[in-house]
């Protein structure tokens, strides 16, 4: 029965309209990025754009293929997707070419393959999959974990080739888990561990700490609705806090406010156990559990910071704090890539005319840094636009997702919707200086061949699954 | 199945939006807000090259060169753009040691890794012509042209100046100036440092991130070509300035000649002096140094930062002062006996007229005119009266700057009354105090240059234009020396005095300076002799040719030589011959001879080791 409906009338056209308009902005910049003089024809196949070329064709002959399968054939076999690419990933430590240090590449003569770009999609399918019979339950721990498993596998084994930008990226399928049923306090405290990681490396501890406090309380009043309640809290806590502190600075050898602050939290923790066990206030326990497991936390992440990372990764993350400022070193790249996409102005400087991007000030800016061209020959309002783009595109595959009859395409929807978006802020923020550099491509701008089709197939499946969304899949 | 958890998109829109905005808002403050960006865009691509202009050149009076241009070529290095090289052949080329290169090349990076920095400063154009078939095999290396001084004979360095690079200071001063800049200084180079200079030029160049030139910025439509400097006529005989300098060599001294008529600078000659391409180029800051060292100081400019009394050579004009005072005529007569009080005199016939005085220099007879000037009845107090008398030596260009083109030039002395109020008390002294200042010596101070001026204004019979050694820059005459600067001395006085100094050249028994008569020409002038801390006398002459519409005016200083007769007198009557006939005659060879090979230096360093 689905042979008879006819899939070209039903595909979403807002999405592949904006599709293809993506790709063919993204060809040209591509060709403003690597433009050469003696190469100035677009399809000069020595040149990026000219490949390019070659690979958009690719990309739609993909596109043509995904859609003419039939929708079960992704809904039966998204397993074996999900196993060949997982494989693959695998077979990289056996047969991958090391490039800049990461065996991230199969080469076949003189095409690369990069099997991460295809994990991506594999992964949101399997993660579908195993959703569209345990959507329900994702409040159960036993349910939660296979599901984090199907996660955690490709992005570990990117971690191993090491691929930190992929890696990144499969965890943002947590959202989908978030948008299934799983407990919200798990993303917020995914959320809030990050914007914490950061916050604890950009201020003292004990500031940190005493905000947190503080927040902790105008929470307790927002929950409980009674002032006095709050108030008498904050006041256990200075009680206790305040001697504490004049006793310490009395020392030879006073202890760390830090220390001081976390003593008094847990002295203090013993009378609002008393209260919460009283009043049977659970919304009272949750504040002070999650302040309590953040003021241990934020201790952890210098520890963490220190040992785990990587130096060049560490330098990236201290560059955009503005601990460092390394123009000609690590802090090169994203200095540049400010100044290129700074120096486009209200409308830029035009097609072609980038000065920076054509003069190679910019390292990788026909893949990972392609924004620079952008910001720099189309100003404010090419930047605007790509970002709206971008907007439409990932609010009008929430709208698709959520009209989806089922489990399965409504989860890969979404994982299709949360890819994209980690892309789309991760590549752009790290251009403009609100995210550490993390390599990984702008989808559908960048060059490449891997990363295009990648998202095409990806993209795709989500449109052929749309196209036949009221047809049964079993 | 129905879905719990629908609700939860909005908080997904909402972060996505949240996104967005944030994202909007960044490239909002970098791309519309900032404008630092831009710059340094700018600063990353535009790569500004100076053109240097070549300075304008500089002639004599006579259509001579004087100075010109040679060139020269800074070897610049882009430390970024270097790469493995043959260091040996490039030091063995260059003339450096390996040592040399490795700081310098350690200077250049420490500057700027991507920017060029001299690496060596003016090589000439021999060195760079075997240089430059091999630059192709030191990458980021390239030579910037430049101009150096050149000088057609190594006279007059003194009046040129000399030509460096700015420092600091001038570069807070005056923000044309960028460093590596030429500026003149002293003398004309200085004086005339704006019409010389020319126009720098910039070319702006595209540069790509590894600095390599990837064409011209808008098609060149903002680069402007240097201009060369204006040319500048000197009002400076080369011949005779050559000439001067001659004579004076192995003599401490000087030499100033001016023409009456106009106030231009005909020589001027400050000995010993140096050749001024010895600060030219590499070398200077070397010969510079060993200059400075010298004790008989080569750089210093006697011919107007040196103050002297004037000695006899003022005789006239405490002649004009009192003829014009009134307080004698020219046939007053004085008898000389040996001296007047304290003032010794040299033994002549006695009683002289004021032609006579002059004539034979008598020290008792200007005593005794001085002191009617300064006891005029006319006046109330000696005060008044020398106010008076003060006020005529400042006309004359005493004790006052000239304002001439030298920014150097010194005011010499003549002492206010406050001077004389603070050694003997208000109204404490009387003309016999100061009585000195009658025969030139005392506290009064002038310079050669002050002398040659008031040479020219007694020639000129009462009137002075500013002395000056350009006569006109870029085509412009020199207007600024066009005011005639009169004195309020009648001019027939002036033709008093001047019988006096005739007949101190050509005059009979008792003339004193009769070694500087022409046969031909009437020459009048006043010999000096100043006794002076440092030694010997001074030697001192100044003189102006011919009597009757001069052509030349002249005063010369010989160092610790003695009388003025000797030594200054016939160096100052080959210098007029030398000027008006454009050689010296076979009479005055004998003259020549003598001056030539007078060796007044080594004899006082002989002294001065018998002494040891």
């Amino acid at each position: 029965m689905t042979r008879n409906i006819n899939i070209w009338k039903r595909v979403d056209k807002p999405v592949v309209i904006v599709y293809l308009l993506m790709v063919i902005m993204g060809w040209f910049n591509i060709y403003a990025a690597v433009f050469n003089e003696e190469h100035r024809e677009i399809l000069d196949f020595s040149q990026r754009y000219g490949k390019q070329f070659i690979w958009i064709v690719a990309a739609l002959i993909l596109a043509v293929l995904v859609m003419v399968t039939d929708a079960r054939f992704y809904f039966f076999f998204y397993w074996v997707i999900y196993g060949i690419m997982i494989v693959m990933l695998i077979l990289l430590f056996f047969f991958g070419k090391e490039i800049n240090g990461s065996r991230s590449w199969f080469e076949f003569g003189f095409v690369s393959l990069q099997p991460s770009e295809f994990a991506k999609f594999a992964t949101a399918l399997a993660l579908a999959g195993y959703l569209n019979y345990h959507r329900q339950e994702l409040t159960r721990f036993r349910i939660i974990m296979p599901a984090l498993g199907i996660i955690l596998l490709p992005a570990i084994l990117t971690a191993a080739q090491p691929d930190m930008g992929s890696t990144i990226v499969f965890f943002a399928l947590i959202l989908v888990l978030f948008r299934e049923g799983m407990s919200p306090y798990v993303f917020v405290s995914g959320l809030l561990m990050i914007i914490l990681f950061f916050l604890a490396l950009l201020l003292d501890n004990y500031m940190l700490e005493l905000i947190l406090t503080g927040l902790a309380f105008f929470l307790v009043w927002l929950v409980t609705r009674k002032l006095k309640v709050a108030l008498a809290g904050a006041g256990i806590v200075l009680l206790i806090g305040g001697p504490l502190f004049m006793l310490n600075h009395s020392l030879n050898e006073p202890a760390s406010y830090n220390l001081i602050i976390i003593i008094t939290l847990l002295v203090s923790g013993l009378f609002f156990a008393y209260y919460i066990y009283q009043k049977k206030a659970l919304g009272v326990l949750v504040i002070y559990a999650f302040l309590i497991s953040s003021v241990l936390y934020i201790n952890t992440v210098d520890f963490v910071f220190d040992n785990f990372l990587r130096s060049h990764q560490k330098e990236r993350v201290e560059i955009m704090l503005g601990f460092k400022s390394d123009p000609h070193g690590t802090g090169y790249n994203l200095n540049q890539s400010l100044i290129s996409i700074g120096s486009g102005g209200f409308s830029g400087k035009g097609f072609l005319r980038g000065t920076q991007t054509k003069f190679k000030f910019v390292p990788a800016q026909s893949t990972d840094f392609i924004f620079c061209t952008v910001g720099e020959e189309w100003g404010f309002l090419g930047s605007v636009l790509i970002v709206g783009m971008y907007l439409f595109l990932l609010l009008r595959l929430i709208k698709l997702a959520e009209r989806q009859r089922s489990v399965f395409s409504r989860t890969y929807g979404y994982g299709v919707m949360s890819i994209l978006f980690i892309h789309f802020f991760i590549n752009l923020g790290m251009t403009i200086g609100l995210v550490p550099v993390i390599g990984i491509p702008l989808p559908f701008f960048s060059y490449g061949g891997s990363s295009l089709w990648g998202f095409t197939i990806m993209l795709f499946i989500f449109l052929r699954l749309d196209a036949s969304r009221t047809e049964h899949l079993i | 199945m129905k879905d719990l958890f629908a609700a939860r998109k909005y908080f997904i829109i909402a972060m996505i939006i949240i996104a967005c905005v944030i994202l909007i808002a960044r490239l909002f403050v970098i791309q519309v807000v900032k404008d630092v960006y831009r710059l340094s865009a700018d600063n990353n691509v535009l790569r500004y090259v100076t053109q240097y202009p070549a300075r304008g050149l500089i002639y004599d009076r006579n259509g001579n060169l004087m100075v010109f241009n040679q060139a020269a070529y800074d070897l610049m290095v882009i430390p970024s753009q270097t790469s493995t090289m043959d260091t040996a052949l490039f030091c063995e080329d260059l003339e450096i040691s390996t040592d040399v290169f490795r700081e310098r090349m350690k200077a250049a990076r420490n500057y700027s890794y991507r920017a060029p920095s001299i690496f060596l400063k003016q090589i000439s154009a021999e060195s760079y012509a075997k240089f430059q078939e091999k630059i192709f095999m030191f990458p980021g290396f390239y030579v910037q042209p430049r101009t150096l001084r050149k000088y057609s004979k190594p006279v007059g360095a003194h009046i040129l100046g000399y030509v460096s690079e700015v420092d600091e200071i001038q570069i807070k001063k005056d923000p044309y100036y960028k460093p590596g800049d030429y500026i003149g200084k002293l003398g004309i180079e200085e004086a005339y440092e704006k019409e010389l200079r020319g126009t720098k030029g910039v070319k702006i160049f595209l540069v790509d991130v590894y600095s390599r030139v990837k064409g011209s910025y808008a098609e060149g439509a903002m680069d402007t070509a240097a201009a060369q400097g204006n040319d500048i006529i000197s009002s400076i005989d080369l011949d005779l300035q050559e000439y001067g300098e001659r004579l004076m060599e192995n003599k401490t001294g000087s030499i100033v000649a001016i023409e009456p008529a106009s106030g231009e600078i005909l020589a001027l000659i400050s000995s010993p002096g140096y050749d001024p391409e010895l600060l030219v180029g590499r070398a200077r800051s070397e010969n510079f140094l060993k200059l400075s060292a010298d004790t008989l100081l080569p750089l210093f400019n006697r011919a107007f930062m040196a103050s002297y009394p004037p000695g006899s050579t003022f005789k006239p004009v405490n002649g004009l002062i009192a003829l014009q005072e009134k307080v004698i005529v020219p046939s007053t007569s004085f008898s000389c006996n040996n001296g007047y009080l304290f003032v010794g005199c040299h033994s002549h016939s006695s009683p002289l007229d004021l032609k006579g005085g002059i004539m034979n220099s008598c020290n008792a007879y200007f005593c005794q005119t001085f002191r009617r000037i300064l006891e005029n009845p006319e006046y109330s107090s000696v005060t008044e009266a020398y106010e008076k008398w003060r006020s005529y030596l400042t006309q004359f260009g005493f004790g006052t700057k000239l304002e001439t083109e030298f920014v150097n030039e010194l005011p010499g002395l003549v002492p206010a009354p406050a001077y004389y109020d603070r050694f003997h008390g208000k109204n404490g002294w009387r003309a016999l105090t100061v009585i000195s200042l009658a025969i030139g010596q005392g506290e009064i101070g002038a310079t050669p240059l002050q002398m040659a001026n008031m040479t020219a204004a007694i020639a000129n019979r009462g009137y002075y234009f500013t002395p000056h050694v350009v006569r006109s820059a870029g085509g412009e005459e020199g207007s600024r020396f066009r005011t005639r600067y009169d004195i309020e001395i009648d001019s027939a006085n002036f033709e008093e005095v001047i019988l006096g100094m005739e007949a101190a050249v050509n005059g009979g028994a008792g003339a004193t300076a009769r070694i500087a008569a022409m046969p031909d020409v009437v020459v009048c002038g006043k010999t000096g002799t100043v006794q002076n801390p440092h030694g010997k006398d001074h030697s001192v002459f100044i003189a102006f040719a011919p009597k009757d519409d001069p052509e030349i005016a002249i005063a010369v200083y010989v160092e610790n030589s003695g009388f003025g007769a000797t030594y200054a007198a016939p160096v100052a009557s080959l210098m007029i011959e030398k000027y008006l006939k454009k050689e010296i005659s076979a009479a005055s060879g004998w003259k020549e001879k003598r001056m030539l090979e007078l060796d007044l230096i080594g004899i006082k360093s002989d002294q001065r080791d018998e002494e040891h």
